[in-house]
């Protein structure tokens, strides 16, 4: 690991100042993706602010009757509140369904909506990879790609993007709340809020530099039957090949996709055409994908878990 | 604790001190400038310490390396095998996967405060009696893992396994689940599942 300065942070603002004073700077929050990335060098910062301590761990109701969600609220803590479990149970069992308890136990509410791809090419600095290395290629392409992307893809980078709990927090509607280094705050829909790699994979939100997460807001309750379904290749402690994340009622659905994309899969549009079966929504959901001989079998797999949870939700 | 960008930069001592005078650091390749580092305090096992780190130190490191507390292990360093679960203000977690300097003020419980030889606690006495383990490598993060998981039922923490969120029960695919993060490669899991089935049962 390369050598790195340290600091808490005190508040929010002060965090996002510094953050774009120093160079080379990376907030730190549960630190379990990014030190990971630290050892193996593909992230080597020079200075780290530890945004621990900023009094952003509290999950509050909203006015306008759902919650926010402060950035450092761990994994199990948003999973296991009660109004969380009752009010919005896909994104409990998103969170449930990712990772392992010794993870939920740090990983952040903020940290999950920024982690990188687990595409192994960007793990792998012998190889090219125009998020690690901008310029240098897509290994992906011609390589090992089973588990990538099939949508909203570029022939720069086809990097999934690996959260369960943003997926969740798409079908959900969900806004993320940020400060900047000037103090000013602004929130931004999650729909926007992850980027397609176009030519640009290393740019993955919209976040400006130094500007950091403080919350994330729920609208009020949407009532439904809410459903995540995880696909992957154990039973436990393993990143989607497809997930679906659903909120569904008799005529009505919405419907979030992980694993397919850089940024959790939603398109409205489709969600329109419900009555119409599965294979109706995914033709509209699904189109433009591209896929490679090895990833092609995500498509008829989503399209199976979009009859699953329409017939779950008897719509 | 909350610091100033000046105490940031007094924790990361020589480095950034040399750097503060001026054109000699800056000019000094960085492989011969001392690493920063930080003074911070833990309480291990109910004992105050102090240390003087490299902030690059994991706490797993601080643990074994600084403080020679050996049993919780290194096994992928990555946070993916749990051999270093150890315990932060009550919580299990990837010792691995955390920077020591992170942890100042905060209160680490590893496998040596849990029990010694003479007076196991329960887990580890349920361990040997099921023969929970074969080389024994990932056992202390297993015991500790598990103590803290039957804590998390208690305390009414869903799964991804639990049927009905608001009604979280004991169950063996609970703790086969809730346990994923302990990886056995001799594979000893049934046994450790009957052992944690005994401490759970009051019967170790």
């Amino acid at each position: 690991m390369k050598p790195f300065t340290y600091q808490r942070a005190a508040t929010p603002a002060e965090a996002a100042r510094v953050a774009a004073e120093m160079p080379g700077s990376r907030f730190i929050a549960g630190g379990t993706n990014l030190l990971d990335l630290m050892k193996l060098q593909i992230e080597t910062p020079g200075h780290l602010v530890d945004v621990n301590h900023l009094g952003l761990d509290r999950i509050e109701p909203t006015a306008e009757g759902g919650l926010r969600i402060g950035a450092m609220v761990r994994n199990t803590d948003l999973a296991a509140d009660k109004r969380v479990r009752r009010d919005y149970a896909v994104l409990s069992r998103a969170l449930l369904s990712g990772a392992s308890a010794q993870l939920r136990n740090k990983a952040t509410t903020g940290g999950n909506l920024l982690q990188r791809t687990r595409c192994p090419y960007f793990y792998e600095p012998s190889k090219p990879c125009n998020k690690r290395v901008p310029g240098s290629g897509c290994a992906a392409l011609g390589g090992f790609n089973r588990n990538l992307a099939v949508l909203g893809t570029s022939d720069k980078c086809i990097a999934t993007h690996p959260s369960d709990m943003a997926v969740a927090m798409r079908v959900l509607d969900a806004t993320v709340e940020t400060v900047s280094p000037d103090g000013t705050t602004r929130s931004i829909p999650i729909a926007d809020f992850h980027r397609l790699p176009g030519d640009t994979p290393h740019i993955e939100t919209q976040l400006g530099r130094g500007e950091l997460i403080t919350g994330v807001m729920l609208p009020a309750p949407i009532g439904g039957l809410h459903v995540y379904r995880k696909v992957r290749d154990r039973a436990s402690y393993a990143f989607a090949v497809v997930s679906i994340a659903a909120v569904v009622a008799p005529g009505r659905a919405r419907l979030a996709y992980g694993g397919l994309a850089h940024k959790p899969w939603r398109v409205e549009a489709a969600e329109a055409l419900v009555a119409d079966g599965a294979a109706a929504v995914a033709k509209t959901a699904f189109a433009g994908a591209r896929t490679t001989p090895e990833n092609a079998f995500k498509l008829p797999l989503a399209q199976r878990l979009t009859a699953s949870v329409l017939a779950d939700g008897k719509v | 604790m909350s610091l100033t960008r000046r105490d940031a930069m007094i924790m990361s001592g020589v480095a950034v001190a040399a750097g503060a005078t001026g054109t000699e650091a800056e000019s000094a390749p960085a492989s011969t400038r001392p690493p920063p580092q930080a003074d911070i305090r833990l309480t291990v096992n109910g004992q105050a310490r102090r240390l003087q780190l490299d902030s690059r130190v994991s706490l797993l490191d601080a643990l074994r390396e600084h403080l020679h507390l050996t049993g919780s292990k290194k096994g992928c360093d990555h946070g993916q095998c749990g051999a270093c679960t150890v315990t932060v203000n009550g919580r299990r977690i990837n010792s691995c996967l955390s920077l020591a300097v992170m942890h100042d003020g905060d209160e680490i419980g590893t496998i040596e405060g849990l029990g010694r030889p003479g007076r196991l606690h329960p887990m580890q006495a349920a361990f040997i009696a099921h023969d929970g383990f074969q080389c024994g490598y990932c056992t202390p993060g297993q015991i500790c893992s598990a103590v803290a998981m039957l804590e998390e039922i208690k305390d009414g923490i869903p799964s991804h396994v639990t049927e009905d969120l608001n009604d979280v029960r004991y169950s063996a695919d609970e703790v086969r689940e809730r346990m994923s993060g302990n990886i056995c490669r001799c594979a000893a899991y049934p046994n450790i599942v009957a052992a944690i089935d005994d401490v759970h049962g009051g019967r170790a």
